[in-house]
């Protein structure tokens, strides 16, 4: 009994000790990361790997929470809206950019502290592997020539992927109704329609693919990008081809709500700097067909208020943007 | 598949680290699964930091061992407390309750446990010997088929769950109402949201089904017309006695249970939670004795619960073959597979077939583990009947709580929980049943998504689902489902008049 005093005082001494000594120091106790997209997803993955290295450096817990609905909506509001003491963080994508055109506010770039991007991904268009396409020119050519025929998939309407696939047609100057839309939940029940033979393209990531294409279900044909990705560095991309300029680079970022303290801004650039280029991390990433894409927090920033205008820009002229008022 | 190739993945199985895994996993799963309002979801996703340190066997059978285990104890609140632990397992929670109402509290748990661990086993046959053959067939279902099982699974359960059809069907409308809830799945515009940004995300099926089971429970059971289950006979506890009898009672019933499970539950998305309710349907439909269902039969439970464990295994198999899962936990297994570098795909089980048959082969651990495990979990849980009420009831209250609070960890759950417990005791009172609820709010999105992409695929032309062959077959049974009883009525209202006149 007396020993097992002294242990708790012993123990509450050194936690106030350290408490007072780490007053300057963050992180004195466990960091919560909220991931805005389900567990066992693409993001939910990186994020947890990411926590794991974050942990192994700052000696605190990083409990990652999913807080999933309403197309990743409510996660990244709960983020904005955390105290900005640096204990809530969390894992932003590219809807970030896009939620406020669609008519819903409170989840803009504007209410986060941007600390840095770790991985962007490009988006590719993936056919049935006995499609009669071995192109993306073939490809473009049957939705000119047969508008509505070609169905069209990969996430929700307004999403990502439907932007990246219907921008890339506006670009080529086709009617973007040509290829109409199939709104669905994602990018696996989108590969299972197209293996099902009930649609025809779908755009997203190699990655998402991959499964399917190993299996000679499905093929990639392009990545609907301005550069080639250093996984997947054999498939051409969308720019290289035609000859435009439609770079929609869906990123997974660190971020905090707005306004945090500047030293833990700094404390977690500098270390998504030295996890980006930890050897075991680039393994993971590469083993699921992700790449590592460093930006610091202010190129990061730079980055996502880009994509924003091009990505409104393009959602307007698609018809996806709700009037502003 | 050559004796080669078995043999090879039998070494990798009989491993310490592997068995012992499988063990951790599935006590963990129990204990979880046992408890009323703790889910297998749940038990798995905390699982995924600790298999991060495992390696990729040990780690793909500890979430085997205790998804396998926890779906499977969750009949236990079931059957004792009328507290399904999934929505699959509301199809046959009355028929158990009924029993335990009735003084075979233990019958009904070792029916559960017996039948669930048998049509794990099928299952994981199944998946050893056709796996790849049955994902290329479940590869051919597009969204105008899961439209229609989606349908044949909601209708079934307003057919089966109520003495009478049309509260069965208000049931489910309200279900399928409260899943309108949220952002529009095809448009993202939000939908009776009202502003509120946590009813945004939807109503998570988590909460409303522990409180319209659980809450409503405790609520009934202070109201005045309770019934309570009658103290078992501790003395005697014989757990799985007698069960080789209903074997050769109801032959038909375990293999047409096992058959479905399998076939349905290969269904990416859709088959895991439709297959018991249309075991159960099915059941009812052939029986000798349909009477008897809904008032502690044993051959309905007997089906459902097999078809539910059979599903549990073969929702492996589009994971495991072509990297499409199905729920949340072939979702959290997938990414716990890329992670250890065995990439799920047909090279997976080309290049190195003993790697996905060793990881088959712990289906079949952990299946077999069900029956000591359960043995001794039927002999410890017959004694929570004896436990005053006044004990029992705070702790269910405790974990409804805890459960809804950690789908999200918001205090929004347990208001829902809350909300639904008294909207489920006023619906139970006035005989609607609570199961197409949870049925409807579970499968609404998928129907709503399914039809609108089908509609899109179509160009809007309603024929479009009657025009692939599988989807036409499955549309005919659920308008003929649809139109028979309502024919049925016309026909006997018109003898009815013809005699009167």
């Amino acid at each position: 009994m007396k020993k097992t005093m002294i242990a708790i005082s012993a123990g509450l001494f050194a936690v106030v000790g350290l408490a007072g000594a780490a007053q300057a120091e963050w992180p004195e106790r466990a960091v919560t990361i909220v991931v805005p997209w389900s567990a066992g997803g693409g993001t939910d993955a990186t994020a947890r790997t990411l926590a794991q290295q974050l942990e192994a450096r700052f000696g605190q817990p990083f409990n990652v929470v999913n807080r999933t609905g309403g197309g990743g909506l409510v996660g990244h509001i709960t983020i904005a809206n955390a105290p900005a003491d640096g204990y809530t963080l969390g894992v932003i994508t590219i809807e970030t950019t896009m939620y406020k055109a669609q008519g819903i506010p409170g989840a803009e770039p504007e209410n986060y502290t941007l600390i840095g991007r770790f991985n962007a991904d490009p988006i590719g268009i993936n056919v049935r592997a006995d499609a009669p396409y071995e192109s993306v020119e073939d490809l473009v050519a049957e939705v000119k020539a047969n508008p509505g025929a070609i169905k069209a998939s990969g996430a929700n309407r307004g999403g990502l992927s439907h932007l990246a696939w219907v921008g890339m047609l506006k670009e080529l100057g086709v009617d973007t109704e040509a290829s109409p839309w199939v709104a669905s939940a994602g990018s696996a029940p989108a590969m299972q329609q197209l293996a099902a033979g009930a649609i025809d393209v779908v755009s997203t990531s190699p990655a998402e693919a991959r499964a399917l294409v190993e299996a000679g279900e499905a093929k990639t044909l392009a990545v609907i990008s301005g550069e080639r990705t250093e996984v997947f560095p054999d498939l051409p991309t969308t720019d290289e081809i035609f000859g435009i300029k439609w770079s929609p680079l869906p990123f997974r970022g660190l971020a905090g709500p707005a306004d945090l303290p500047e030293e833990v801004t700094a404390t977690l650039s500098d270390a998504l700097a030295e996890i980006t280029a930890d050897p075991e991390f680039k393994e993971f990433m590469a083993s699921r067909g992700f790449s590592v894409a460093y930006q610091d927090a202010a190129t990061f920033t730079d980055t996502v208020m880009t994509s924003r205008t091009g990505l409104v820009e393009a959602m307007k002229a698609v018809g996806l943007a709700v009037e502003e008022k | 598949m050559t004796p080669d190739t078995l043999l090879t993945a039998l070494g990798i199985v009989m491993q310490t680290d592997v068995l012992l895994a499988v063990l951790g996993g599935a006590v963990y799963g129990l204990f979880i699964g046992a408890v009323p309002g703790l889910t297998a979801t749940m038990a798995t996703a905390l699982l995924v930091p600790v298999t991060f340190y495992m390696a990729p066997v040990p780690a793909i059978a500890t979430i085997v061992a205790t998804t396998a285990m926890a779906i499977t104890a969750g009949d236990i609140p079931g059957a004792l407390l009328r507290i399904p632990g999934t929505p699959a397992s509301a199809a046959y929670v009355d028929e158990a309750y009924a029993m335990t109402l009735k003084g075979k509290a233990e019958p009904a748990m070792s029916i559960s446990i017996f039948f669930s661990a048998c049509g794990g086993l099928f299952g994981a046959l199944a998946l050893l010997v056709i796996g790849p053959a049955l994902a290329r067939i479940a590869l051919n279902f597009s969204s105008f088929e899961f439209f229609w099982l989606a349908m044949l699974g909601l209708m079934t359960s307003a057919l089966v769950s109520s003495r009478d059809p049309a509260h069965g069907f208000i049931s489910l409308l309200i279900g399928l109402l409260i899943a309108t809830v949220g952002l529009d799945v095809t448009s993202g515009q939000p939908r009776f949201t009202f502003g509120s940004v946590e009813l945004m995300g939807g109503v998570s099926f988590i909460p409303v089904m522990i409180g319209m089971f659980a809450f409503a429970e405790i609520l009934r059971g202070y109201s005045s017309n309770a019934t309570l289950p009658p103290p078992p006979d501790v003395g005697a506890a014989r757990p799985f006695k007698g069960i080789g009898g209903l074997f050769k009672r109801y032959p038909f019933s375990f293999l047409r249970g096992v058959t479905l499970g399998t076939s349905v539950g290969a269904l990416p998305g859709v088959g895991g939670d439709v297959g018991a309710w249309i075991a159960y349907g099915m059941s009812r439909r052939f029986s000798k004795t349909p009477e008897k269902y809904g008032t502690g039969h044993e051959e309905g439970l007997m089906e459902a619960t097999s078809c539910n464990n059979a599903g549990l295994s073969s929702a492996w198999i589009p994971a495991l073959v072509f990297g499409i899962p199905g729920d949340a936990v072939t979702a959290i297994a997938v990414g716990v597979l890329f992670m250890k570098g065995l990439n799920p795909g047909p090279r997976l089980f080309a290049e190195n077939p003993s790697m996905p048959t060793a990881i088959i082969m712990t289906f079949f651990l952990a299946n077999l583990l069900l029956f000591p495990l359960g043995y001794l979990a039927i002999r410890s849980a017959r004694h929570i009947l004896s436990v005053p009420r006044a004990v029992i009831v705070p702790i269910i209250l405790i974990f409804s709580i805890f459960g809804s609070f950690a789908i999200n960890n918001t205090m929004f759950g347990v208001g829902v929980m809350l909300a639904a417990g008294l909207a489920g005791y006023l619906l139970e009172e006035n005989g609607f049943p609570i199961a197409p609820i949870i049925l409807g709010l579970v499968l609404g999105p998928v129907l709503e998504r399914n039809f609108i992409m089908s509609m899109q695929i179509a160009d809007g032309n309603l024929l479009g689902f009657f025009e692939r062959p599988i989807a036409a077959v499955l549309g005919v049974v659920v308008c003929a489902l649809l139109l028979l009883p309502l024919l049925r009525g016309l026909l006997r209202r018109r003898s009815r008049t013809a005699n009167a006149s």
